[in-house]
């Protein structure tokens, strides 16, 4: 555990020890010991964690929890903007935070293809440490497994959270109603078209960096101050369009979209223009909507704002007794269309 | 953002529909080529807008819908076939062939590759040696050029696992194929811009004077879609016979001489079967014989496949502008974009598509 520079720990498995993964670090014997003791207790070590029993013991505080899980199978691993790390934990972090809880604790499990780099973990294994203080949660208990090359995709990771419900809310998407208003807390699609610009056979080079962040501390700041936001939802796959859809089903309500003031990057806007993508479906990682009075919605912008995941916070939308089940989109000449949940993947068209 | 938002300009719109308005004297009934038009329509809500006199049919102008089920048949078959890679652009995964589609065939263990030009397929083929990478080679005039430059390219440096399944189809074949039948009805054509941008206008010039029709060349922002008709309906009013071009940012009268060249030597015209319309001659290229090494519809197993389409799906019909998707009694029921029946339902460009998504209750 030397440290190459103060604030940039070098990995701590030496590369003349092992450059890569191999099939017996998920073994349960000495390599594996030697990963858990050197990279994942030094770098999360906490009470609860350095117990080193099969599972958690978590202190029961009387509070509502809310549970999560998802897993991430993000290719590439490393993107602008982020890593399938940081992406693990800000991911579950998030849907804690769509809960109206603030997160306390989460599992790592990870599932490495034998042949990964060594130093690729420990750059991952430090963004899901930096994630997780930047929330202040803590890993409280994780696995690793390894399998033969060829049969993963370099790094699979899966985070489960438990996080408490902040009293006296009540979020859900069957909440949502007429006279409620939709904000936003800033650009749409960063993440999506980050990770497209890197996939392989696509050759465009682009500063768009993926906007995933944590928001836990931004909407427990709204939920402390306004109990009455309805709905929180965090649009990652399928985009805003999907999540909106989803919300419009579940309450039975319209949802109208203004076109002009979904704030898309002109960088986003240009690479979707060549692709032939709708900003509207693609993922977004550190974006949440949230439904809310409108008689609220100024206060709670007011709030958003003050962070600096929040600081671009706008009303997008409103919700409407008409077109139930229906979200549509007033657009910037004056129209209005339909905007359908997406079926399968978007592909790149013809011309 | 800069060349966008001026052609997405809500007064410019606000002006040009009321153009359109003041010049109109009786209804009229236009059908815009191009898929990609159809779908700037329905997206941006224009049938909204534009004043009830006129009528807008959708055409034939959508690569994937119009190419034949037998080559998707062969492109699945090439995906599957050890030691082989197809790549197609991404439009092309879900159109259904006779049993299957490439998606599913990929699924299935095929190697299909997504790609965004013949050029990165090519690429491919340099990168696998040890691998036949077959290109899809699908499209109107607009995607043909980058599958001749990829042609000579190979013909240069000698890559030899390298070809190409020829699926091109040609526009002025299909406008006078169209303006031929009975059933239909079109007072004036949007041409695809596009298109025109790289063959140019003068070969729209004898279908005007021969079938006494006025088209406007047309770009596929909403502003360019409303200057189209707008041009068009003051032909039509006046009385006057001939090509206007609403596009001239993009098109030149002789289109893209470079491209053209490439074209004549890599391609010739030939007769192509278009699904659900049938065989249109001369509407389809092929390749020269200098290039016909590259020819994957001739590589070993492409012979006696057998294609079928659904019985239910009257793409025919929607393709050629006869009855409108809503008409069709499989559309949202029988046929959605997760479960498509035809090759309308699927694509970007497909008129189904565009009002299945975008003004499916209206």
């Amino acid at each position: 555990m030397n440290s190459g520079s103060k604030f940039e720990p070098a990995c701590p498995i030496p590369k003349s020890d092992y450059e890569h993964i191999l099939l017996g670090h998920g073994g349960g014997g000495k390599l594996t010991r030697q990963l858990i003791d050197r990279m994942f207790y030094a770098e999360f070590g906490n009470e609860i964690l350095n117990r080193g029993h099969d599972g958690a013991y978590l202190p029961s505080t009387g509070h509502t929890l809310a549970f999560t899980t998802d897993s991430f199978v993000v290719d590439p691993i490393f993107f602008p903007g982020g890593n399938i790390g940081d992406l693990a934990i800000n991911g579950t972090v998030n849907d804690l935070a769509c809960c109206g809880a603030i997160p306390r604790f989460i599992s790592l499990a990870l599932i490495l293809e034998e042949g990964l780099a060594i130093e690729d973990l420990w750059e991952i294994v430090k963004s899901i440490r930096k994630a997780a203080d930047k929330s202040g949660v803590s890993i409280v208990t994780g696995d690793t497994k390894v399998v033969g090359k060829g049969k993963g995709d370099k790094i699979f990771i899966n985070t489960s959270g438990i996080g408490e419900v902040i009293e006296g809310t009540d979020i859900g998407p069957e909440l949502c109603r007429p006279g409620d208003v939709i904000i936003i807390n800033g650009t749409i699609a960063d993440h999506g078209i980050a990770i497209i610009s890197k996939r392989e056979g696509l050759s465009f080079e682009t500063a768009i960096q993926s906007d995933t962040a944590s928001l836990s501390t931004m909407v427990a700041d709204v939920l402390t101050k306004y109990k009455s936001v309805h709905v929180m939802r965090d649009p990652t796959r399928g985009g805003l369009a999907s999540a909106l859809n989803e919300i419009s089903e579940a309450s039975q309500t319209g949802i109208l979209l203004y076109e002009n003031k979904i704030r898309v990057s002109e960088a986003v806007r240009g690479a979707c223009e060549i692709m032939g993508f709708d900003p509207l479906y693609i993922a977004n990682e550190g974006k949440i909507l949230l439904i809310v009075p409108r008689e609220d919605a100024a206060g709670i912008l007011e709030i958003m704002r003050t962070h600096p995941e929040g600081r671009d916070s706008a009303i997008i939308g409103e919700v409407t007794p008409e077109h139930p089940g229906l979200v549509k989109l007033l657009t910037t000449i004056g129209s209005t269309r339909i905007v359908d949940m997406i079926s399968g993947e978007q592909l790149p068209r013809i011309c | 953002m800069k060349h966008i938002d001026e052609y997405r300009d809500k007064e410019l719109v606000d002006r040009l529909v009321r153009q359109i308005g003041k010049q109109l004297t009786r209804s009229w009934t236009l059908m815009e080529i191009c898929g990609g038009q159809t779908h700037s329509i329905m997206k941006y809500g224009l049938l909204d807008l534009l004043p009830g006199g006129i009528t807008m049919i959708h055409g034939p102008g959508c690569p994937v819908c119009v190419t034949p089920v037998e080559l998707i048949d062969k492109a699945i078959a090439l995906s599957i076939k050890e030691g082989f890679i197809l790549a197609s652009f991404g439009d092309m995964l879900r159109v259904p062939g006779t049993g299957s589609d490439l998606l599913s065939a990929r699924a299935g263990g095929g190697d299909v590759r997504i790609v965004y030009s013949p050029l990165d397929a090519l690429q491919l083929a340099v990168a696998n040696p040890g691998k036949q990478v077959v290109f899809f080679a699908v499209g109107f005039e607009t995607t043909a050029p980058a599958v001749a430059l990829a042609l000579s390219q190979a013909e240069a440096k000698e890559i030899k696992n390298f070809s190409v399944l020829v699926a091109h189809v040609l526009v002025p074949p299909a406008m006078r194929a169209l303006l031929s039948n009975p059933d239909l009805r079109i007072d004036g054509f949007l041409a695809a811009g596009h298109v025109c941008t790289v063959m140019g206008y003068e070969e729209y010039i004898p279908i005007a004077e021969e079938y006494h029709i006025p088209i406007a060349v047309t770009g596929f922002e909403p502003v360019d879609i409303l200057l189209g008709i707008q041009k068009t309906v003051q032909m039509l009013e006046n009385g006057v016979v001939g090509v206007e071009n609403a596009y001239p940012r993009s098109v030149k009268r002789e289109g893209n001489v470079r491209a053209r060249e490439l074209l004549d030597r890599v391609f010739e015209s030939g007769d192509r079967s278009w699904r659900g319309i049938g065989n249109i001659p001369q509407s389809g290229y092929h390749l020269r014989e200098r290039y016909r090494k590259f020819d994957a519809g001739t590589l070993p197993g492409m012979e006696g496949i057998q294609a079928r389409e659904s019985e239910h799906c009257m793409a025919g019909e929607i393709l050629t502008g006869i009855r409108k998707p809503s008409e069709c009694s499989a559309f949202g029921s029988l046929c959605t974009p997760e479960k498509p029946l035809g090759a309308p339902m699927v694509s970007s460009e497909g008129a189904c598509a565009a009002y299945y998504r975008y003004n499916r209750v209206n």
